[in-house]
């Protein structure tokens, strides 16, 4: 059912091939690019998820809702392979079993994420930002030798124009704004060439005039990619949703267009209070 | 290969100024340095001493050491204190080697080494096997260092061993190293170790041609070390390198799976101190466990702290700056030299983030008013 057996070889070579799985390929012959299936997660007897269940079709842009704590993070954290989950089942496509890769392999696979708080390699260019991004055969020794060829340097060069850091692109991307470095963050997930995007509050510290770009961006992204956005801003959820789904202590609440949801009188409760 | 990309990396690696630079620095140690100790009369005052000679090509050695210090801490953030066991490691295999050139000229006119005669030993314990041929000596210079590092940063990098507790647990290492290598039984003479060498590959050790070619070859390594570092650096694994120190999650869910890029420069760096040390020893003419005690690999770690991280050169300049002001200090007032490291560390933490080759940048941006760039 998973891919083969997840070996670890480190060489020093880099003997180490991620890219086995990535030609394995996505199956999503079933429409469905994400299961996850009675997913549960504690910390120190604290239920972060509690038999979370949540499908993800192919194309589709889902937004992730609900209050402090629900589990939105945590989430992520068990798809992109930073926590494990304690039981229940995640699944990419139909055939990449989560739970049997390591954070590296599930980005080679083709799942990109973007962090609550923008990551970016601050010390690096803007462009050498998006060149380390950039899907590529990613062991050690092809990296030693790596050299950009013309057809990559136009890769960057449309994804600089697309996230508009086009005049930045030598600036260090430390220097960035804010907004300008969450942008960055989702030009360095796309580099990826991801079939499922998962953006942690990306419109978070954005001006209005960036969130409706952000949006638009989304917009055009959806169909091509998958994505998952889990979001506070509920003007912002507004302009991009079709599909809501509402985390609550772990486990989902209610699920629906942002009309349905606003209207359910238990998500009403878990966010005005009892 | 056609000239293009063979050009484009040597321009890659430095600019005309930092090639020029370069290749003066060739000029005083492959031609000056040997002229001025081999030719000129001792009298005359372009003479350089044997004593200078040596202090040089000792200073070379650390370097080296330095520049592998920067590689994983200036470049990758992680801070080894434990990189004195490789610098060891590479010196008693290379100790080995000379200890059996020695022959029969030792105290007891002996096939074995004096120690091993004077503990009564029959026969070569297994770890002194092939250790008469030179290039079985070079082997393990490169291989021992090299296999303790990759087995080492194998299970610590897998399990995420990051920080201050990694560096703790290298010190624990070199300790443990020093402990074991203090014991007679463990077959590497104990806390004497290895001393009173006559010959390298045949030729007579001490004599001033010996010294100078030693002298070159430590020159020769240091130079090619910095060329090989400048590569990395300057390569896209540099990038990540750098990018695995600052963000290294991100790197992670970028696709790269960071423990064999700490494993690869971790090992290189391993390698390099080992090679260092093998050089250190004939020059120097004694290897111990005290090299591998924990303070010495600390000091490994002030050298590039003084210098500048991630600069290389700065890497260079720091073990030359804080070794030529101990061999000065341990003359003039030997008591005081732990104090002026500590000051020296202390200070430069404090007032000169950047190093000795980033204080011009650092006055710079003072003067001008502007932010750290």
């Amino acid at each position: 059912m998973s891919a083969a057996p997840k070996e670890f070889s480190g060489g020093a070579s880099g003997e180490f091939a991620p890219a086995r799985i990535a030609t394995e390929g996505l199956d999503a012959s079933h429409g469905v690019v994400l299961y996850l299936d009675d997913i549960s997660v504690s910390f120190d007897g604290f239920r972060a998820l509690n038999k979370l269940s949540l499908a993800i079709d192919v194309g589709e842009l889902r937004c992730v809702i609900g209050p402090n704590g629900a589990g939105k993070t945590t989430m992520m954290d068990v798809i992109t392979g930073k926590t494990r989950a304690d039981s229940g089942t995640a699944f990419f496509g139909q055939t990449i079993d989560l739970a049997q890769l390591t954070e590296a392999e599930i980005a080679h696979a083709g799942i990109g994420r973007k962090f609550q708080k923008p990551t970016i390699f601050e010390q690096h260019s803007v462009f050498e930002n998006l060149e380390l991004s950039m899907k590529m055969d990613k062991r050690v020794r092809k990296s030693l030798f790596a050299r950009l060829d013309s057809a990559q340097q136009d890769r960057i060069a449309e994804m600089l124009t697309l996230i508009r850091l086009a005049d930045s692109a030598s600036r260090q991307a430390g220097l960035l704004s804010h907004g300008q470095k969450q942008w960055l963050e989702i030009g360095m997930l796309l580099m990826q060439e991801p079939r499922l995007l998962l953006l942690d509050e990306p419109v978070a510290g954005m001006s209005d005039e960036e969130t409706e770009r952000t949006a638009e961006l989304f917009l055009t992204l959806a169909g091509k990619h998958s994505l998952v956005v889990v979001e506070h801003d509920m003007a912002f959820i507004g302009r991009i949703a079709k599909k809501v789904s509402v985390l609550h202590e772990g486990s989902l609440l209610a699920e629906g267009t942002l009309e349905q949801v606003q209207a359910d009188p238990r998500v009403v409760e878990v966010y005005l209070g009892r | 290969m056609r000239a293009g990309p063979i050009a484009s990396t040597l321009a890659r690696l430095y600019g005309t100024r930092g090639w020029v630079s370069l290749g003066l620095c060739a000029l005083l140690l492959f031609v000056l340095v040997p002229l001025g100790n081999l030719v000129t009369p001792a009298d005359s005052a372009v003479h350089i001493s044997t004593y200078w000679v040596t202090l040089i090509g000792k200073i070379m050695c650390y370097a080296m050491v330095a520049l592998a210090m920067d590689l994983i801490w200036g470049y990758c953030g992680i801070l080894s204190l434990g990189h004195g066991l490789f610098f060891a490691l590479g010196g008693y295999a290379m100790g080995m080697y000379l200890m059996r050139q020695i022959g029969r000229e030792g105290q007891y006119k002996m096939d074995m080494p004096d120690f091993m005669v004077f503990l009564d030993w029959k026969e070569f314990p297994w770890q002194w096997w092939n250790s008469d041929q030179f290039w079985w000596a070079m082997l393990l210079v490169i291989a021992v260092p090299a296999l303790l590092a990759f087995v080492f940063g194998f299970f610590a990098f897998r399990s995420r061993i990051k920080g201050v507790y990694f560096s703790i647990i290298t010190q624990a290492l070199t300790y443990a190293a020093m402990l074991l290598f203090f014991r007679n039984e463990t077959g590497f003479g104990g806390n004497n170790g290895f001393t009173d060498f006559k010959r390298i590959a045949g030729i007579a050790i001490t004599t001033p041609q010996t010294r100078v070619a030693l002298f070159a070859i430590t020159g020769a390594a240091l130079i090619a070390t910095l060329l090989l570092a400048r590569y990395i650096v300057t390569s896209k694994l540099g990038r990540i390198l750098a990018a695995i120190r600052d963000a290294e999650s991100r790197v992670m869910f970028c696709g790269y799976n960071t423990v064999n890029y700490k494993l690869f420069i971790w090992t290189l760096s391993a390698v390099i101190c080992g090679i260092a040390g093998a050089l250190y020893v004939p020059q120097v003419g004694i290897i111990n466990p005290g090299e591998m005690s924990p303070a010495n690999s600390i000091e490994i770690a002030i050298w590039v702290a003084v210098g500048g991280r991630g600069t290389l050169v700065g890497a260079i300049v720091g073990a030359g700056v804080v070794n030529g002001a101990k061999s000065f200090f341990t003359q003039a007032a030997p008591e005081y030299w732990l104090y002026v490291l500590g000051l020296l560390f202390i200070a430069v933490t404090l007032f000169m983030p950047r190093g000795i080759v980033g204080l011009y940048a650092q006055l710079r941006d003072k003067w001008t008013g502007r932010a750290v760039a």
